[in-house]
Formats: structure tokens, C-alpha cells, sequence
């Protein structure tokens, strides 16, 4: 029996066939240049996700047609098969179309977490399957351990760079092949470690934003993918009154405070609700934006068992860049849903954006969180304390 | 990454000739500049015209008619615009099935559509002459860069003719792999690369019908009789010429190249019923087979060969590196998901029956890979 490897593999390195998704960033990168180092089979896949010179304003320089030739000479360097694939049609259709659809509907949604629902674990994994890989190696800070259920996954050493929020949507049978070896590291120590394997990407800057939405204005981008989405519409306050007009939903979102061009409220006012149907903004005070209990759907369960337990308490995020928080999950009546409650009111529940859960380290899951279907009525702020 | 390569994408380019690398390092000790009136110069000079001399030779094309470029996309460029501009053009057609580097040149409705054999059809070439405004450049290259499908040139001449149009042949793909002969041809200009054939990448050239002139491109000096200025690349020229010298030699290999790529194509066809081989139901170059199956998709096939120490290729490979449709098995009226799944194996002098066998087992594994295991060797053994 041969012992198992560095990446749980019972077979020598040199014989297990390791595919690399490479961005031609550090992470990804060094994260080859680990595997190499350690005599794997290292294949380097790179995704040409959507046309570069298109999504980029003609001024700017062609960044991901560089990340394409960054990956290439990192492969070079180490001397391992480099390809790139391309996955301009279905990153269109399952990642560009939804968010744009998911904005349409008045939602803030997560196009990393969507990217790697589909194109990377359903289309790369199965190419890497394909070339005949034990394995597929991402440069994602978290980490995978092999537990008494199966596979689990567990935030990164790394607190700051843990990227749990976008990996809760990771299956069973994608984390049997996925890999993770950067999850024990901090990120300067894989800058160090990229120094050491002198790669020219060492000290390239991370990604921001939505590769895709490369300036950071995606309403721009909405708006030129779905022209309808700029219909003007109004701006309303929870009691009622019509406070002015705003140039299509799609420039909104719930929490938002800045840029709604409204003065003259006696206390500061924040989007609560965008009402896609009537394509009403809704706005009020930051307390109207406290909620306690809400529904996550497409549920993704990666605890033990088949679902979570009536009641179960566990801590969830609600957005990537906020700090675990306490609550509690319950059934819901549809299948695929659950009911979240907080222990405490919070003012960051926004449609679209994922809720993932965690018990200690361990990421159990999450899901979506939904839009209230109900129509809302106006005067809002005592439906909306009812409701709490 | 070190194992042995069996390489079967000569289209893309060949392997040296042995012969090429003497005459390359040669010529490198010959470092003087072609123009220069000195010993030096002269020296430089006569590498070059001896390859003016065999080229022309080679071709059936006259010396003072050869223009020596740095490929084969700009000699047919230096056509598709010098030649245009010298005999007034005003129309430039070419067949959907040409190379981009002769599409650039042409717009979308002087684009004369193929048969399903990736043959130019004539019926529609007429059709855009008779509403063309005259005099017409046509393009048509002498064999397919996929498909290896071989043009019907000399027609097409024939044709030209009636409607006072010229044309222009890119014979890149021909050149070293079928007799190619621009007086037999009637052509009034053909353009060459040296690379395809066993020669250095970076040389080609651009042969004219007696008595032609062109419009230089590149103005400056007057090197290439005015036609194309810049300092000759005397390596490229003199790697070019060797690699011509072994022309009868390459010509003589055909029959073997051409019973080697049947049975490579037999032995896939046996693999799985769904094969396809494109352009089989025309005539050939003896080298090239332009084969798929459904569902196996050509990147797929690129990479797992690869990684099995086999290169082939497929469509037209993009700067980044991503496999695109072939936009001739397009135009030949497959569909995108097909086209998808083509593949090109080019074959060529160093190709042996051992190489044939590693693809065919390389293939067959990949095949297998997509399918439930033993589904393929249930029917092969059928």
C-alpha cells in the first residue's frame, strides 16, 4: 500500500496528475510553483473568461490579456504544461448574464461565488477530469480536511485573506478533487515563498473587485448588457413621501447611504428595500435597515448530515468583509430553503449577497439570501418592526 | 516533459532539414550586407541571388520576378495591396476558405463561398465577378492550411481570364508537398514560406508573373528591385534556398507521407464510428488530415495529446492561446459544435510508422477517457 502524499493521494507524486487553475496571479502561482517543487504532475489550466479588450475601456491597458501571459511565463519557469481554455460563452451565461439579471432583480449579487459554482467547479474541474487529474489545485486561501462525513472545509489560517464566503457553494464531490494548499499560509508568506521561486509575478498587486467590472462601476456594465435596467423610477421613504427620482435601480443597494442625491432629511437616510416590480427605491433611517430573521435558498449543506439540525446555532456572514456573527437556522417549508435568525438585529441583510455558515472554523454552508416576496407596505416602518 | 515528441503539426511549421543548418551556419559567417559594394557585401550578396535562382527554379517562375519578404503573411499582403494598386483593382475577392492573412485584405461580401469539401465554389466566384466593379485580384491559395483540400487553381485562372481579372495563389501550404508550378498554373503571383518546408521562420516570398510589376509596401531603400526595401535577411534567404534543394527529395517522400496519413485515418475511423475526416472527398495534400468526433472537443484533444508528447493543432490558434472554431470547417457548412471538435494532424519527412502508432493510442485513451470505459474497444474488436 502506497502511502498517502502531501494532497492525501495514495500515489507517488510523480504519478498523481495535478491540475492548476492559474490566474496569473501570486496566489495561483506559487501554488504551482509548490506542487512542482514537490515532484507532482503539474498541468497549469488558465480560464480566457471574456474578452479583455471589450470589458475595458479602450485607455486602459489590456490587464487580463496580461494575467494570461503572467501565467504562461510562471509556467514556463517551472517548467510545466501551460494551457489556456476558453470559457468565454458559459462565463458569459453563468456568471456575467446572472449578475446583471440578479441587479435587474434588485438584488446585490456575488459573481465570484456564481464563477466558482460553475465555470470553475463544474467546467475546469471536469476538463481537469478529463486531462486524467487526481486532483485540481486552486490558489484559494482556505483549507480542506478530510473529516468523518467526507471532505470538510474550514477558513484559512490567514483570518484576513480567508475566502470561506466564496467557496461555500463547494460541493462533496467537488471537494473530493479540489486542493487547497495555500490555506495554511499567510498571505506574505506566499510573497516570500513567490520571491524564493523567483517568479515575475511576486509582487504584482492583488485582484480588486469583479474581474469582469474592471474600473468598479458594474452599473455601467449592467447597463450596457440590459439597457432596459436604467429605467428612472422613485425614490420613496418607509413613511410614504416621494422624495425624488433615481436613474434606474441598478445603481442601488440595500444599505447603501451615498449617492441618492436626497438632502434636507433630518436624520441620515439608507436604501432599505429596491423594489424591482415598481422600480422604487426605498430609503429610510438606519434603524429601518435592522432585520433579524430571513430566508437562504439553493442551499449548499456541508455540516453533518443531510441538512442542519431544527434550531442549530452557528455563526454566519453575511458579507465577505464582515466578522462572523451568532444564529440560529430553522426549516423552511421549501425544499432547499432555511430560515435564518440573528441573534441580534442587523443592518447588513441584503438580497442577492450569500449567507454562509460556520461552526467555529468549519464552513457548514450557506446560501443565498432571498428577496422578501411579499409586497411591503407603505408606511414600512411598523411592517417592518411587526416582522422582527 | 521530457518525453519524446512525436510531432505531426508540419503545417504549423517543419522540423530543419539537416541540410538547413549547414547552409544556415554558412551563412552566418558571411556577415556583410547584401547592397555593399565591398568583398564583404558581395559575398552576402550571392547567398542571396543563388536562392533567388532555386526558388525561381522551383516555382517555374522567373529571377528577376521573386521578392523575398519575412514570410509568407506578408508576401501576401505585398499581393493583396502592391499588386492591386499596380493593376488598378477594384475589387479583391478571395475564397472563405483562405488564410486570415488573406482575408484581412478582403471584404465580407467579396468572400467567394466553398462546397462542402472545402473547394472554392465557382459558380459563385462568377456570380461576384459578373457584379464586381473590374478589373478583380482574386485570391485563392493552392491547398488548404486544415484541411489540405487542393483548389482548383488552374480553373479559377481560366476563368479570370475572361473577366480581365488576375490572380493571385497562396501556395504556402503546397510548396514542398505537392508539384506547385506558376507558369503551368497560369497565376500571376504566388507567395511562399520558407519555414513549411524545413527552412528558418521569418523568410518567404512573393513570386510574379513575368512581366508584372507591383507596388512596394515597405518603401526605403531599393532593395528587391524597388519592390520591398530593407536589409536582405541573408540567413533566412540562404536557410530558404537549402531547404528548396531538397525539394525532389521531399516531392519523392509523398507517396510514403500520404500511406502513413491513410492509415493514421483508417485506424481512427476503426476507433469509433462517429469520426469524421473533413476534406476527404476531394483531393489532398498528401500530409494533412483534418479529422473529429463529436463531443471530444478539440481542446480537449490538444491538450490530452500534448500531454501525451504529441502535437498536433487545431482552427486558428489566437494570441492567448485559446482554441477557437476553424473558420474554414465553417465555411465548409459544419456546424460550431462540431467544428468544435476538429483536430489537424500534418505529417512530414521525419514522420515514421511509430509515430503514427503513438497518436493512435494517445487518441484512442483520450476517446476512452470520455466514454464508459471499454465502449470503444467493444467496438473496435466488433
Amino acid at each position: 500500500m502506497t502511502a498517502r502524499n502531501s494532497l492525501g493521494i495514495a500515489k507517488a507524486p510523480a504519478e498523481t496528475r495535478v491540475v492548476v487553475a492559474m490566474s496569473g496571479g501570486v496566489d495561483s502561482s506559487v501554488t504551482a510553483a509548490l506542487l512542482a517543487e514537490q515532484g507532482y504532475d503539474v498541468v497549469g489550466l488558465t480560464m480566457q473568461l471574456y474578452d479583455h479588450a471589450a470589458a475595458t475601456s479602450k485607455s486602459k491597458a489590456c490587464c487580463a490579456g496580461q494575467d494570461i501571459y503572467d501565467a504562461r511565463r510562471v509556467a514556463d519557469r517551472l517548467g510545466i504544461a501551460h494551457y489556456v481554455l476558453d470559457y468565454e460563452g458559459t462565463f458569459q451565461r453563468d456568471v456575467i448574464d446572472r449578475f446583471a439579471d440578479s441587479y435587474m432583480n434588485g438584488e446585490t449579487p456575488v459573481p465570484c461565488v456564481m464563477c466558482n459554482q460553475t465555470v470553475k467547479f463544474r467546467d475546469l474541474l471536469k476538463a481537469a477530469q478529463d486531462l486524467g487529474a487526481d486532483a485540481l489545485a486552486t490558489g484559494h486561501y482556505i483549507r480542506r480536511a478530510d473529516g468523518a462525513d467526507g471532505p470538510e472545509l474550514r477558513r484559512a489560517a490567514d483570518a484576513d485573506r480567508d475566502q470561506s464566503y466564496f467557496l461555500f457553494a463547494t460541493t462533496r464531490p467537488q471537494l473530493d478533487l479540489l486542493r487547497f494548499p495555500l490555506g495554511d499560509l499567510t498571505k506574505p508568506e506566499t510573497r516570500a515563498l513567490a520571491q524564493r521561486f523567483a517568479l515575475a509575478v511576486a509582487d504584482k498587486p492583488d485582484s480588486q473587485d469583479i474581474c469582469f467590472v474592471p474600473n468598479g462601476n458594474y452599473a455601467e456594465v449592467i447597463a450596457k448588457l440590459r439597457p432596459a435596467a436604467v429605467a428612472p423610477g422613485d425614490i420613496v421613504h418607509i413613511d410614504g413621501r416621494v422624495l425624488g427620482q433615481h436613474n434606474g435601480i441598478i445603481n442601488f443597494t440595500v444599505g447603501q447611504r451615498r449617492g441618492l442625491g436626497i438632502g434636507g432629511e433630518a436624520e441620515p437616510i439608507y436604501v432599505v428595500r429596491i423594489m424591482p416590480d415598481t422600480a422604487q427605491v426605498i430609503v429610510g433611517p438606519k434603524e429601518a435597515l435592522l432585520q433579524q430573521a430571513f430566508t437562504v435558498q439553493n442551499l449548499n449543506w456541508l455540516g453533518a448530515g443531510e441538512g442542519p439540525s431544527e434550531g442549530l446555532p452557528v455563526t454566519v456572514k453575511l458579507r465577505n468583509t464582515q466578522p462572523p456573527i451568532a444564529a440560529q437556522v430553522f426549516a423552511h417549508d421549501a425544499p432547499g430553503k432555511l430560515r435564518v435568525v440573528l441573534a441580534s438585529p442587523e443592518g447588513a441583510v441584503t438580497p442577492g449577497q450569500a449567507c454562509v455558515m460556520y461552526d467555529g472554523d468549519r464552513v457548514l454552508g450557506g446560501g443565498w439570501i432571498e428577496r422578501p416576496s411579499h409586497q411591503q407596505p407603505l408606511n414600512l416602518r411598523r411592517a417592518m418592526a411587526a416582522t422582527v | 516533459m521530457d518525453r519524446p515528441l512525436t510531432y505531426l503539426d508540419y503545417n504549423a511549421t517543419a522540423p530543419l532539414r539537416p541540410g538547413v543548418r549547414t547552409a544556415v551556419t554558412e551563412a552566418m559567417a558571411q556577415f556583410g550586407n547584401p547592397s555593399s559594394v565591398h568583398r564583404a557585401g558581395r559575398a552576402a550578396r550571392a547567398i542571396v541571388e543563388d536562392a533567388r535562382e532555386t526558388l525561381a527554379r522551383a516555382v517555374g517562375g522567373a529571377t528577376g520576378q521573386v521578392v523575398f519578404t519575412s514570410g509568407g503573411t506578408e508576401a501576401n499582403a505585398l499581393a493583396l495591396r502592391g499588386l492591386a494598386k499596380a493593376m488598378g483593382a477594384r475589387t479583391v475577392l478571395a475564397a472563405s476558405i483562405e488564410h486570415t492573412s488573406v482575408l484581412a485584405h478582403v471584404g465580407a461580401t467579396s468572400t467567394v463561398r466553398s462546397n462542402h469539401n472545402g473547394i472554392i465554389g465557382l459558380s459563385d466566384l462568377a456570380k461576384i465577378l459578373d457584379e464586381s466593379p473590374k478589373p478583380a485580384l482574386i485570391a485563392l491559395m493552392a491547398a488548404n492550411n486544415e484541411t489540405g483540400v487542393i483548389q482548383p487553381v488552374a480553373e479559377v485562372v481560366a476563368m479570370a481570364r475572361q473577366y480581365g481579372a488576375r490572380v493571385h495563389c497562396d501556395a504556402v501550404q503546397a510548396l514542398g508537398k505537392v508539384p506547385f508550378d506558376i507558369k503551368a498554373l497560369g497565376v500571376d503571383s504566388a507567395s511562399f514560406s520558407a519555414h513549411k518546408l524545413g527552412g528558418l521562420k521569418g523568410c518567404g516570398a512573393l513570386v510574379l508573373a513575368p512581366g508584372l510589376e507591383i507596388a512596394a509596401d515597405v518603401p526605403g531603400g531599393g532593395q528587391e528591385r524597388r519592390r520591398r526595401a530593407g536589409t536582405e535577411n541573408t540567413v533566412g534567404i540562404a536557410a530558404f534556398g537549402a531547404a528548396l534543394r531538397d525539394l525532389p527529395e521531399l516531392l519523392a517522400d509523398a507517396h510514403r507521407i500520404a500511406a502513413l496519413r491513410d492509415d493514421l485515418e483508417r485506424q481512427i475511423a476503426e476507433l469509433h464510428p462517429g469520426v469524421r475526416v473533413y476534406g476527404a472527398g476531394a483531393p489532398r495534400l498528401p500530409n494533412t488530415s483534418c479529422l473529429g468526433l463529436a463531443g471530444l472537443t478539440s481542446e480537449t484533444q490538444l491538450i490530452g495529446l500534448d500531454l501525451a508528447g504529441i502535437a498536433v493543432s487545431a482552427g486558428a490558434a489566437c494570441s492567448s492561446g485559446k482554441v477557437a472554431a476553424s473558420h474554414v470547417l465553417l465555411a465548409m457548412g459544419i456546424n460550431p459544435a462540431e467544428a468544435n471538435c476538429a483536430i489537424r494532424v500534418s505529417l512530414g519527412w521525419d514522420t515514421t510508422a511509430d509515430d503514427i502508432a503513438r497518436f493512435v493510442k494517445a487518441w484512442r485513451a483520450l476517446a476512452d477517457r470520455q466514454r464508459p470505459a471499454g465502449a470503444l474497444a467493444a467496438k473496435a474488436s466488433a
